[in-house]
């Protein structure tokens, strides 16, 4: 997961397009073919701003061929100045061809393929994502990236073609910082040599400094044996693809950059990643926030998705607008679910944002009968050298640190977003949570409740984590006998069975409203003669389908 | 005597994204189905071609105007003038209306905004060799997913070139228009997405009654030549 959200609050067509881009060229990075996308939306309200956000997420994801299939859109007051987008991808690969994002080879040669690089998105990383917002955010609009989605289409099939043809030895994408971070990256145990006047540009007289940290969209760098360059090199260009060799692996331990034979710039590369400097934050718990404005009423979704293809893969078995999506793993009968979740507008508590995202995202996941699988987090935070804000980041952490253990599932990846701040005003504490679940067959994903079917409820028995993850295993086990099941969300109990019968064709069930869960909490549909088959603990029934 | 599988193209320009799911949905309707690459000046020996959904070269002018001046789609119009069979889903009914092999054009939205879910299709007309398999009238349910599919006819298109029409609002297209054929009846292009409506477990299985009349064709045209 990663989050593009300082380029949206200043320009949300582009910003939340290029988010896109960028976190599909991660996952191509890996060697693997991006199956899904999702999205985590968090604005003021669903207004003109919120409005382009989302054409920018369908501009990039619908023209690279990506179903984006799920997300999370949330409005509360506290992000109106300072937008969040989050954006999930979901890659497929055999486990034994996970790429490499490192040099190796002393001699091997380092290409760049895709777009040429230019002026866009100079500092893009410094001054726009590290900085606190203000009233000068219209000068920072040239700082934002511009996406070219079919450049994007065209990188992915080279990507992918490359590492399944056995090509290169490594892959990494040009993002924040351009070259200067995925080179330092990629040199971090031998050394790299960059020659930048052979790098291909859009544009005549760019300084070296300029060439290295250019954020231009749509470029991918890999390290290629000498031998194998023709091969690389005629595979770009039957995709029409620019492809250029700017230097090569050395022992040097070095990154150094050279411009038309002289140095220009080095720096043990280590110094940039394993070594860099660290500091301690210092960590003041908050006293209080400003009362939050009341919660929004929960709002139909299905505008937002219904602007995103979320069919083109042929996998797509179980569609947005329910807690998780199902993506069959064709031709096998298994799938994926796949969610994302974060705290409800209102919420302000770092340690229970972070531990109910992790719970959410795994229940939706369970709701769509997936088991979890593993968990990626994007932590999107105010200004961290305000001690406050540091107490914020730690609580979140280990909020999502003892859900996931609680549940016995990985975080395996992440992202932060630090700085969010406008006028120093900070966002609230903001851990977005993304979950992936094996559905073991995909011809048994609860879907819609039918009639006659008893309406049950199930709540986690007691206060506590343990029994949260008792509840979400319950969930995905009794899955292959659900007709439906759906998470009970922050709009409560009533909202979520009337989206339960908007989701079953308008069908609405004979309900008897008990209290309000206060904890975790599922509803579910099963055909009468099936009840017996889940046991007797952990449900009630609630009503039935008439 | 034995049947054979028909070959059916399917075109790959830079951009498409629905040649991969085209060429299974064929291959599962028992077609042999044959990747065709854009650059191709002359067509493989085939039964049927098929251009697919996507944004071919970004689309970042109108709708299929640089597909259209491709290598492949000389052929492909060549092909089309000796009456071989030719089907255009989404982004390729863009392309064909482009060059000139289909009447009328698709423009921008109503909504302006781009458009993916279920509609519900009915078909006009049973005589044609993509839509033999349906009965008259008969209701089809397939996902559109496009943000310019808003067809607009030439002023005296003849209703029987009019093969499929939308159930319901989609996108303003005149006379709710989803899907046209040539003169002639052997080329089509239609909005929605068949390909996309193959598999039950995806939604729907009603895209493969266009899918298999256009296999179902090609088989006989291969019969016929052998």
């Amino acid at each position: 997961m990663e989050s593009h959200n300082h380029p949206s609050a200043v320009e949300p067509f582009q910003g939340a397009a290029t988010g896109v881009g960028g976190i599909l060229r991660d996952i191509v990075a890996m060697g693997a073919r991006p199956v899904a996308l999702l999205d985590g939306l968090w604005f003021g309200a669903p207004d003109g701003h919120f409005r382009r956000a989302v054409a920018g997420i369908g501009h990039y994801g619908n023209s690279t061929g990506i179903p984006t299939v799920g997300g999370a859109a949330v409005f509360d007051e506290a992000y109106r100045d300072n937008c969040l987008v989050n954006a999930m991808c979901v890659g497929l690969l055999p486990s034994d061809r996970v790429q490499s994002a490192k040099a190796s080879g002393a001699g091997n040669l380092v290409v760049l393929f895709g777009a040429t690089t230019g002026r866009d998105g100079i500092g893009g990383a410094s001054v726009l994502a590290s900085q606190e917002l203000g009233e000068d955010d219209g000068d920072k609009r040239p700082t934002v990236q511009v996406g070219d989605p079919f450049t994007g289409k065209k990188l992915i099939e080279v990507s992918v073609e490359l590492v399944e043809s056995g090509l290169v030895e490594s892959l990494q994408d040009c993002g924040a910082a351009g070259l200067a971070s995925s080179l330092a990256e990629m040199a971090s145990e031998f050394g790299i040599d960059v020659r930048l006047d052979r790098v291909p540009l859009r544009e005549a007289g760019m300084e070296p400094w300029e060439i290295m940290i250019s954020e231009s969209q749509e470029r991918m760098v890999a390290i290629v044996r000498p031998q194998m360059l023709d091969a690389v090199q005629a595979v770009c260009a039957r995709w029409e693809l620019p492809c250029t060799a700017i230097g090569e692996v050395t022992k040097s331990a070095l990154l150094r950059a050279l411009y038309e034979g002289d140095v220009v710039g080095e720096i043990p590369a280590r110094f940039l990643t394993d070594e860099c400097p660290r500091y301690e934050i210092e960590r003041t718990p908050r006293d209080e926030w400003p009362q939050p404005s009341p919660r929004a009423e929960p709002v139909d979704k299905r505008w937002i998705f219904e602007q995103y293809d979320y069919l083109v893969g042929s996998r797509t078995v179980r569609r947005p607008g329910l807690d998780a999506a199902v993506l069959r793993l064709r031709p096998s009968l298994r799938g994926v679910a796949v969610s994302l979740n974060g705290p409800a507008a209102g919420e302000r508590d770092p340690f229970r944002a972070g531990a109910s995202a992790v719970l959410r995202a795994a229940r939706n996941v369970a709701c769509a009968g997936g088991e979890p699988l593993a968990l990626t987090d994007c932590l999107n935070f105010g200004n961290p050298e305000k001690p406050e804000i540091g107490w914020e980041l730690e609580q979140a952490i280990e909020g999502i640190a003892q859900a996931a253990e609680a549940l016995r599932v990985p975080v395996v990846s992440g992202n932060v977003s630090l700085y969010n701040e406008t006028d120093g005003r900070p966002i609230p504490p903001t851990p977005v949570v993304g979950c992936v679940g094996l559905v073991p067959d995909v011809r048994f994903v609860p879907s819609r409740w039918r009639s006659g079917d008893a309406v049950l409820l199930a709540v986690a028995p007691e206060d506590s984590l343990a029994a949260e993850a008792a509840l979400i295993r319950f969930l995905w086990k009794a899955a292959p006998l659900l007709s439906l099941a759906h998470d009970v969300g922050a709009g409560g109990l009533a909202h979520a069975l009337a989206e339960a019968a908007g989701w079953s064709g308008g069908l609405e069930a004979d309900v008897d409203l008990p209290d309000e869960p206060r904890r975790g909490a599922a509803v579910l549909a099963i055909a009468p003669s099936q009840v017996t088959r889940l046991g007797s603990k952990g449900f009630v029934q609630i009503g039935q389908v008439p | 005597m034995a049947s054979p599988q028909p070959r059916i193209g399917v075109v790959t320009f830079p951009g498409s994204l629905d040649d991969r799911d085209m060429l299974w949905a064929l291959a599962a309707l028992d077609a042999e189905a044959v990747p065709v690459w854009h650059a191709e000046e002359q067509l493989p020996d085939l039964d049927a071609v098929v251009l697919p959904g996507g944004f071919s070269y970004g689309d970042y002018l109108r709708c299929g105007a640089i597909a259209r001046l491709s290598p492949v789609m000389n052929a492909v119009a060549a092909f089309a003038a000796d009456g071989g069979l030719v089907l255009g889903v989404c982004n390729g009914f863009q392309i064909l209306c482009e060059a000139g092999l289909l009447p009328g054009a698709l423009r921008a939205n109503e909504s302006l905004t781009y458009v993916c879910r279920d509609v519900r299709l009915t078909v006009e007309r049973t005589d044609t060799p993509f839509t033999a398999r349906c009965g008259p009238g008969q209701t089809l349910v397939m996902p559109v997913k496009h943000g310019e599919g808003c067809y607009i006819r030439p002023d005296h298109l003849p209703q029987e070139q009019v093969v499929l029409r939308y159930g319901e609002p989609v996108n303003g297209s005149v006379d709710d228009i989803a899907g046209v054929v040539n003169e002639h009846r052997n080329v089509m292009g239609l909005m929605p997405h068949p390909e996309h409506a193959v598999d039950p477990l995806l939604g729907s299985a009603d895209g493969a009654f266009v899918l298999a009349s256009l296999v179902d064709s090609a088989r006989s045209r291969a019969l016929a030549i052998a």
